[in-house]
């Protein structure tokens, strides 16, 4: 790395002494890059591997990497935690104004400590740190946002990060997310748990700076081919027009959409939560992350009158992509636009996880459905395939319910299905709630061995698309499952967003990483990738993460998929396998 | 030959105009770029871009003490940086916010009208133009 660089600079801050130091780990960021690299690498060091993840000695550790702030679509920032969800490693992504934000305050990491005896914020502004009371921003009601106050009292306007719990975080909901800029989370596995069990309401970063390179003019080159190809290139279509969500009537029509917890691949008027018809109806503005030109955060609008008092409509912005579309639309049997934006918008008031909560929302409807759970234990709340109200409902009462039986739903539903049964129709992985796609062997197996256990670990919707036009084995599928998952660990060191995947090839990454001073060979590349996916690994089972224990649910063998039917014993050999492997890199 | 707001609604906020501008004053960041692009309280409100218009008659330059800020004939002002004292009147005298601050070099950041900026914004919200 370039020595000036104030990449290697990792800021640690103690919430329990009110104390922030400054350590410079050029070993680190020489070794591993940035990002998730340093982060697990960080969390080794900062986090005992039995500790309970609501403890004050749970680190909260922000990574990002040398290409951020230097090249476009290198927009995000790592988080990574112990998971109160999971008991081991907890690891999400998001962008926002993040990334950039923590790079312009002259920062690679960020390492959180502690707890705060009341709420407070932090304020980091380049070299200060300040630590704010938030006491008045503990417990707000609905309609007021803690993120508006913050941004009236905080400098650093158009530059700053903004990250911040809601009530499901306060009330430390496991699968409680963190939100940033309104609209971009860290959302799974439960950082915004983390956050509350600290009394830490906020984290606003800003900064400005120059960066260095090694070469301005090829820099200059570099980055002019890259603005192109996120411009013009066809990859890049998909998320530029529609969104994500232009796969909703693709997935639906290949049986790939999860619907009702995977009762059926039918569902009648799909299409009208497709892209195509959020866009028409909805689409309200597009906006990006910081650095990004493909600004793939589509908005949409949501006219609601005033119940009260007519002729008082008020419009609130909600951001929609695929999976939210998944989770709270075709997995729920809710098939309204408007439905699945109403439910988007209780999700973001309350801060929690998008993905999970449509998850045990669509396990709560079957479990009532077939008598495991009762009225009088979801307080007379009859959930029903497609009625939103009641789902908003339930909603509040997984964050505010007093009752044992929502005071339990705060831990998912893989602790839920434990106690009251319906494990076969649990569609949990490793006790992550599942992503939205079933496709086939990679994507089930792939959420089920991701070191996050989610898709975006090794993308196994992408491999299944590939096994559907020539069948792929179990070796051939172990393999591709692995290699995916560590090729991804030098995209999030760096961090680009996965988005950008097919444009950052291996020779575009080695030369931006050469104009970041990091002069690597493909191999050594590779490498890292793989010594960071058994670092991951070696976490997860150092705190207690079984590996002979994983098996996929019940469920996903009872209906088809995009590749059809899927075997057990098909399955099972491929699980067998990638335990042989992992456990032989360890 | 300033550049113009086309359509601020339009703006995604990416901030790639602000990156091509750094890049304008052979900078690599944030620090030496003088556009600027801010939401309007809320990024669900969208955004506003901040960028000199290269006025005929700069008020920028008339603030400036230390006759640092020469009018160019094709509007706008050129900066002379020995001259300058970082004393940031020129910075109040914009009301349209369009310069930039360097804390490092204590000195403004001036648009050198060279239309980089309008020329990597995908979205065209910015144009280029001859008046
Ligand atoms: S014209 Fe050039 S100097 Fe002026 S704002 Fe645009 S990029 Fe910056
Ligand atoms: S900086 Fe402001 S006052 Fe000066 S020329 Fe540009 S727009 Fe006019
Ligand atoms: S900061 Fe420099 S250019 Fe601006 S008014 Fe003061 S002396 Fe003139
Ligand atoms: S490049 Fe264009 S869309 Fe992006 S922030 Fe600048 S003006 Fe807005």
């Amino acid at each position: 790395m370039i020595q000036e660089d104030t990449l290697k600079k990792v800021l640690y801050i103690d919430l329990s002494k009110k104390k922030f130091w400054v350590e410079e780990r050029t070993d680190l960021f020489s070794q591993f890059i940035g990002g998730t690299g340093v982060a697990i690498k960080l969390l080794h060091e900062n986090c005992g591997y039995d500790i309970d993840p609501f403890s004050p000695e749970n680190p909260i550790i922000f990574a990002i990497g040398p290409l951020n702030g230097l090249f476009p679509i290198a927009s995000k920032t790592v988080a990574v935690f112990k998971s109160p969800h999971t008991g081991n490693l907890g690891e999400s992504h998001a962008g926002g104004r993040s990334a950039i934000a923590i790079r312009m305050a002259g920062y690679g990491a960020i390492v959180i400590k502690g707890r705060s005896d009341r709420p407070c914020y932090i304020a980091i502004h380049s070299d200060k740190v300040y630590f704010k009371d938030a006491t008045t921003l503990w417990g707000l009601e609905e309609g007021v946002s803690a993120g508006r106050l913050i941004r009236n009292q905080e400098p650093g306007a158009g530059l700053r990060t903004i990250m911040r719990i809601g009530p499901a975080g306060e009330k430390m909901v496991s699968f409680a997310c963190v939100t940033l800029e309104t609209y971009r989370h860290f959302g799974r596995l439960g950082l915004g748990a983390v956050f509350g069990s600290k009394n830490l309401k906020a984290v606003v970063v800003s900064g400005k700076r120059d960066l260095k390179v090694t070469n301005f003019k090829e820099y200059k080159e570099v980055y002019g081919e890259l603005l192109a190809q996120l411009a013009q290139s066809d990859k890049m279509r998909k998320y530029h027009e529609l969104g994500t969500s232009s796969n909703i009537m693709p997935l639906s029509f290949s049986r790939g959409i999860p619907i009702k917890n995977l009762l059926t691949n039918e569902l009648q008027e799909i299409s009208n939560i497709s892209g195509e018809s959020f866009a028409e109806k909805h689409l309200g503005r597009r906006v990006a992350c910081s650095h990004c030109p493909v600004a793939c955060i589509h908005l949409a609008t949501l006219r609601k009158p005033y119940e009260d008092e007519p002729y008082f409509y008020r419009t609130v912005y909600l951001s929609y992509d695929y999976e939210l579309i998944y989770a709270l639309g075709s997995m729920l049997g809710v098939t309204s636009s408007e439905g699945v934006l109403k439910l988007i918008e209780v999700v973001e008031d309350m801060g929690l996880d998008a993905i999970s909560t449509g998850v045990v929302l669509s396990w709560i409807t079957e479990a009532f459905e077939k008598g495991v759970i009762s009225e009088k234990m979801t307080e007379g709340l009859i959930p029903q395939w497609g009625n939103v109200d009641t789902y908003i409902e339930i909603i509040k009462k997984i964050v505010y319910g007093t009752s044992e039986f929502f005071n339990d739903t705060r831990r998912g539903i893989d602790y839920v299905s434990s106690k009251y049964g319906g494990k076969e129709f649990a569609l949990t992985y490793g006790g992550n709630e599942m992503p939205g796609y079933h496709t086939g062997y990679a994507a089930h197996i792939g959420y089920l061995f991701g070191a996050r256990h989610s898709h975006l670990d090794s993308a196994g919707y992408a491999i299944d698309k590939e096994a559907m036009v020539r069948p792929l084995n179990e070796e051939q599928i172990a393999n591709k499952i692995i290699s995916e998952e560590c090729w991804r660990q030098i995209l999030s060191t760096l961090v680009i967003c996965f988005f950008g995947r097919e444009i950052y090839t291996v020779d575009v990454i080695l030369r931006c990483l050469k104009l970041t001073g990091y002069n690597i060979s493909k191999e050594e590349l590779l490498k890292i990738g793989q010594k960071i996916y058994i670092d991951k690994y070696r976490f997860k089972i150092k705190s207690g993460f079984d590996l002979s224990s994983l098996s996929l649910p019940k469920r996903v063998f009872e209906l088809p998929s995009s590749i059809g039917l899927l075997k057990k014993d098909f399955a099972d050999r491929i699980i067998e396998i990638l335990r042989e492997k992992i456990k032989s890199l360890l | 030959m300033p550049v113009f707001v086309r359509d601020s609604e339009k703006c995604v906020g990416c901030l790639i105009c602000m990156f091509a501008c750094g890049r304008a004053h052979l900078a690599v960041g944030l620090e030496s770029s003088c556009i600027k692009v801010r939401s309007q309280g809320g990024i669900s409100r969208g955004f506003s871009v901040f960028v000199c218009r290269g006025c005929e008659d700069p008020p920028c330059a008339r603030s400036c003490p230390e006759d640092a800020l020469i009018v160019r004939k094709s509007g706008g002002v050129l900066l002379k940086e020995d001259r300058c004292t970082g004393c940031s009147y020129c910075v109040k005298a914009c009301i349209l916010d369009a310069i930039g601050w360097s804390t490092i070099k204590n000195k403004p950041v001036i648009c050198i009208q060279c239309g980089e900026c309008a020329k990597s914004c995908h979205y065209r919200v910015l144009e280029y133009r001859r008046i």
